[in-house]
């Protein structure tokens, strides 16, 4: 009986969840609660994504009404691997978020930000299971708006007009996508996923399905912060709480790269896509300025959060750049580097709210001689940031190696170089914080500042841990890309 | 033969030091020392049991990579670097660094690593991580010099990685094979490769990191470094290029410029760092003339080089461990409070300047014997010239400024035990080559019978040495022996000892003041360009600031406008 609900459950769960921290209240309490949510919801992805690669797609109807007119939840590879990614880090931050929070938030609104997180989760869920576009937009609603919530929580007060731009542009994107989903309604008359894609093409040739396309890319684009799009982000992620940062970097933006994949592949197709519309080069030519810009950038940087904010602008550069290729192995380097960008990038922003932990906040100059007195968050830092530029043996090299690989299979040596390029400036950046934290010795300050708390190194090197084990151990990252990517592929044709 | 079946027999050499080195990171003590120890003696044991052949792969996302190959050429550098490794860590043991333990193991691995690697990108791998693990020895002395040193040193590693990585892409997606075996320089891939051996060899021109680096290691550091880096390059160079006659000349050269280095540098680390280009110039010789006894010639030297150039990089850093100092100005007189050290150096001077009877003798007379064998006469004078430099500025400068000369006064004691017996342990088999060196002709790659001690070899040599010798004696009995610049070259003519340092100092002055200039107009350009970066992409550059939001939704706008035309167009 359970088992058969799994795909409800997976949304279901977070979403009446978050309304009973708010009757829980004592925030200890919710904490844990919404620790024990989110891990079963770890679970039942886990137990989804087994199922899937056992006895392949699972489809699901909401209330039992058949498809296409009821809902239809549906996991296959892809979104399987996508919801492992969000409940996965959905959880570590989760297991952090307890004594990070506690510290950064004021009591009474803590409650307010588990429920917001809780939500998130569930629209981030929502989005990546539900076989149903209009479905998608409602639960980008969801997510967005909870999103907007976490990032206003963060004690600086420039969060609040970061989290009022993301609202606008956020809200922007979700009206673009609404009108493009409308759009197709209206051609089609349907909105079920599978649906649509056995009707678009027989009204390809319209001038409002090519209207539905450019206001899909555009709204997509915006929220998944491909540059030029990419301005709200910045900001956003350096003056959330640092729990925010973490989780917001590691999923929305992958949930919006998978909506992006939905679109773009199952719906319109890749020969539409690619073939008859400029896509890949439209792509392409945002994913390079993204990746040589959005580096540089971070160089200069003196807040850290907003450095590995700007890294985040050029690291979706480079999912965006492999999908663009159109190409098996260009999708694979891209839904590889979703699950890769997630493991690193999250833990980075885990590593750095131990230091704000006992900084207040994790500007250049806080990274003085933390070599020695924050030894391990500082490891993590390193070891996330020898992934970022892609070192063997951690997963970045592995996203990047596919990527490169990509770029050669279709010829195109120049775009091999900027990877190349851009592994050089991520050096630069990760470089500087090494010299900060082990070539300065330390200054004897006022405060007395030490390794940052257990609760927070755990879930650090969980994911740095992570990153390191699947950047070794690949058989499951890069089977699963890879047949999701051939579904995409095939799904087209 | 692959994986499986022997897992412990080919459990490849890396891991003993890996796991040494993270155990190393969480012990102390002698727990740490015996953990240090274990990993040289372990790894060498299953070194000694690897049978030649024995192929393991490693499947990696789509390449086949061959991690670990056991052949004659790579077991021979397996000995070597464990026994290096062995000496090394003894010599480094009484510290209590632990950045210093753990980057000397994992650096000793990394060369063991890239002797047994099968393929251009496990060496690569392994390449680069000697590159990374030395540089940390060398900011291990952690003052401002030798964080500049080190991170120049990094660079030129860096570049040699980048170089072989191109190379070896290059071949594999030309050829499709990426297995190393000889490459021969017939395409720009190989000159690729070429380039980055040869910078890891210590070309000229390319040789500054050696030079550069190495005297402002730790005393420990240094003795590291100089045993493992340009060793592995030595074993990289004469697998992939055997025979490449273009060796000849840059190891001629190798040989012979550093001698003019070395005579008017005060610095005695330094001075050693340029013997050691001038030894690698043997080798590279030996590898340029690519007959069987040259090869053996060559990677014998090779293993000898490591044994005495350590040697004396060790009484250098026991002096400088015990008195602070590596400048000949500042010693002399040390005979007294440090007998041992002192004789121990003597007879690292002796091997390196090749007495007979001392094993640096038994393996250079190979390579000039080969030079014979092959007719190159002008080739043969230009290094039997290098040979009597190395005499006089690694043979006798080290040890008479070090120990002898003027008495500086300094209170010395011998340095640690274990000091003295890693020197020990390397005089001893300096020693006990030159006087068996079937000990080390039996492990030589190459079938090429040899033997050192005919009539001709010794007799060549005794009076090469005798004359060089009397050269110096000369000098000091007539007071021609200059203060300022304690050096005298003997086998160019004794004029040359004023008009050759003038010239090279001459050479310098020019070649420093171009490098300013063009150093001077580069950071003018960057400066340029970085100033125009931070415009744009700072803090506050137009690509950085917060916007008002406004503006981002008018970009919105104009994007969708720019879709839509793009998708009607179509």
């Amino acid at each position: 009986m359970i088992s058969d609900n799994l795909p409800a459950l997976q949304v279901v769960l977070p979403l009446i969840a978050a309304p009973l921290c708010l009757i829980i209240h004592r925030p200890k309490l919710v904490w844990l609660f919404a620790l024990f949510i989110c891990l079963i919801s770890l679970g039942i992805s886990i137990e989804l994504l087994s199922a899937v690669i056992n006895t392949g797609p699972i489809s699901y109807e909401m209330g039992d009404w058949a498809p296409p007119w009821g809902i239809e939840y549906r996991v296959d590879k892809i979104s399987g691997f996508v919801l492992l990614i969000v409940s996965m880090i959905g959880a570590v931050v989760m297991l952090y978020a307890g004594k990070s929070i506690e510290h950064e938030i004021a009591p009474h609104k803590q409650t307010l930000f588990y429920s917001a997180y809780l939500l998130c989760l569930t629209g981030l869920l929502g989005i990546v299971i539900t076989g149903d576009a209009f479905n998608i937009f409602v639960f980008l609603e969801i997510s967005s708006l909870s999103t907007y919530t976490l990032v206003s929580l963060g004690k600086d007060r420039r969060a609040l007009t970061a989290a009022f731009q993301y609202l606008i542009m956020g809200t922007l994107g979700a009206t673009f996508i609404l009108i493009g989903i409308g759009l197709m309604y209206m051609m089609t008359g349907t909105l079920n996923i599978l649906d649509l894609a056995q009707r678009i093409p027989e009204v390809l040739e319209t001038r409002t399905i090519r209207a539905a396309f450019a206001f899909l890319t555009v709204g997509i684009c915006l929220k998944l912060a491909l540059f030029p799009l990419h301005l709200w982000l910045p900001n956003s992620y350096a003056y959330a709480p640092s729990s925010a940062s973490a989780f917001l970097s590691a999923t929305a933006t992958k949930v919006a790269i998978y909506v992006l994949l939905r679109f773009v592949f199952t719906i319109f197709g890749v020969t539409f896509a690619f073939e008859i519309m400029p896509m890949g080069t439209v792509l392409m030519l945002m994913a390079i300025p993204a990746i040589l810009i959005g580096s540089t950038v971070a160089i200069f940087q003196q807040n850290i959060k907003r450095m590995l904010a700007y890294s985040s602008v050029a690291q979706i550069g480079y999912m965006i750049l492999g999908i663009s290729f159109a190409s098996v192995t260009g999708l694979t380097s891209g839904i590889l580097h979703l699950f890769n960008h997630a493991l690193m990038k999250g833990g980075l922003f885990l590593a750095l709210g131990g230091i704000a932990y006992h900084m207040g906040a994790a500007r250049i100059e806080h990274f003085k001689g933390l070599g020695q007195i924050m030894p391990w968050t500082m490891a993590a830092i390193v070891v996330g940031g020898l992934s970022l530029i892609g070192v063997p043996l951690t997963v970045g090299f592995i996203s990047k190696w596919y990527l490169v690989l990509a770029a050669l299979e279709q010829g195109y040596w120049p775009i091999a170089v900027v990877v190349l390029v851009g592994s050089l400036l991520a050096v630069i950046y990760m470089w500087k914080l090494v010299e900060a934290a082990y070539f300065n010795n330390v200054e004897p300050s006022e405060v007395v500042v030490k390794e940052a708390p257990l609760q927070l190194l755990i879930p650090t090197w969980l994911l740095i841990g992570a990153s390191i084990y699947f950047g070794i151990n690949t058989d499951l990252t890069i089977g699963v890309a890879q047949q999701a990517a051939e579904m995409l592929m095939g799904a087209g044709q | 033969m692959s994986d499986g079946m022997e897992m412990m027999s080919n459990l490849h050499p890396f891991l003993p030091f890996l796991i040494a080195a993270i155990l190393a990171a969480f012990t102390r003590g002698w727990l740490r020392s015996v953990i240090m120890l274990a990993a040289p003696v372990f790894g060498g044991y299953q070194v000694m049991q690897a049978v030649p052949g024995t192929l393991v792969y490693l499947q990696v996302l789509d390449l086949e990579l061959t991690i670990y190959r056991v052949d004659e050429l790579s077991l021979l550098f397996g000995y070597l670097f464990h026994l290096g490794a062995f000496i090394c860590i003894l010599f480094a043991l009484h510290l209590k660094d632990t950045l210093q333990h753990v980057a000397g193991l994992l650096y000793a691995g990394s060369a063991i690593g890239a002797v047994f690697a099968g393929d251009l990108f496990t060496l690569f791998v392994f390449w680069e991580l000697l590159g990374l693990t030395s540089a940390f020895l060398i900011w291990a002395s952690r003052d401002e010099r030798s964080f500049h040193a080190g991170l120049r040193y990094l660079l030129f590693q860096v570049l040699s990685g980048v170089l072989l990585l191109g190379g070896a892409l290059w071949i594999w997606f030309s050829t499709g094979d990426i297995t190393f075996n000889e490459i021969g320089l017939d395409s720009g891939a190989s000159w690729l490769i070429f380039m980055a051996f040869g910078i890891k060899c210590g070309f000229p021109l390319l040789h500054n990191w050696i030079t550069d680096s190495y005297p402002t290691s730790t005393p420990t550091g240094t003795v590291f470094l100089c045993a493992f880096t340009t060793k592995a390059a030595i074993y990289a160079m004469a697998r992939g290029f055997p025979g490449t006659e273009i060796l000849i000349y840059i190891g001629v050269f190798m040989a012979c410029y550093p001698i003019f280095f070395a005579v008017i540098e005060n610095d005695l680390r330094k001075v050693l760092a340029y013997s050691m280009i001038n030894q690698l110039g043997f080798m590279v010789v030996g590898i340029g003339i690519g007959s069987a006894l040259a090869l053996n010639g060559a990677v014998g030297h090779a293993f000898n080089d490591v044994l005495f150039k350590g040697l004396l990089f060790m009484s250098m850093g026991a002096v400088l461990y015990v008195t602070g100092r590596t400048k000949a100005s500042d010693l002399g007189g040390l005979y007294r409070s440090m007998p041992i050290t002192t004789t121990l150096c003597i007879i690292g001077a002796l091997t390196i300047s090749a007495f007979p009877l001392f094993s640096s003798f038994v393996s250079k007379s190979m390579v000039m014997s080969a030079l014979l064998e092959e007719g190159y006469w002008g080739v043969w004078m230009a290094m039997l010239f290098a040979s009597a430099g190395v005499l006089e500025h690694a043979g006798i400068k080290i040890p008479y400024f070090a120990f002898f000369a003027h008495d500086a006064g300094i209170k010395a004691k011998e340095p640690p035990v274990n000091m003295l017996l890693a020197m020990g342990i390397a005089a001893i088999l300096c020693v006990a080559i030159g006087v068996y060196p079937t000990m080390l002709y039996s492990i030589l790659p190459y079938d090429a019978p040899y033997s050192p001690y005919d009539m001709t070899h010794v007799l060549t040599q005794m009076q090469l040495l005798a004359f060089a010798i009397l050269g110096v004696v000369f000098l000091h009995r007539s007071g021609r022996y200059p203060d300022e610049i304690p050096s005298v070259n003997l086998d160019a003519e004794w004029f040359y000892r004023r008009m050759f340092p003038a010239i090279f100092r001459g050479v310098k002055v020019v070649i420093n003041v171009s490098l300013e200039l063009l150093g001077d107009a580069m950071r003018i350009t960057l400066g340029y360009i970085l100033d125009k970066l931070a415009r744009h992409h700072g803090p506050n550059g137009i690509l950085a600031r917060t916007w008002p939001t406004g503006s981002m939704a008018l970009w919105v706008m104009v994007l969708l406008g720019l879709y839509m035309i793009l998708y009607y167009v179509k």
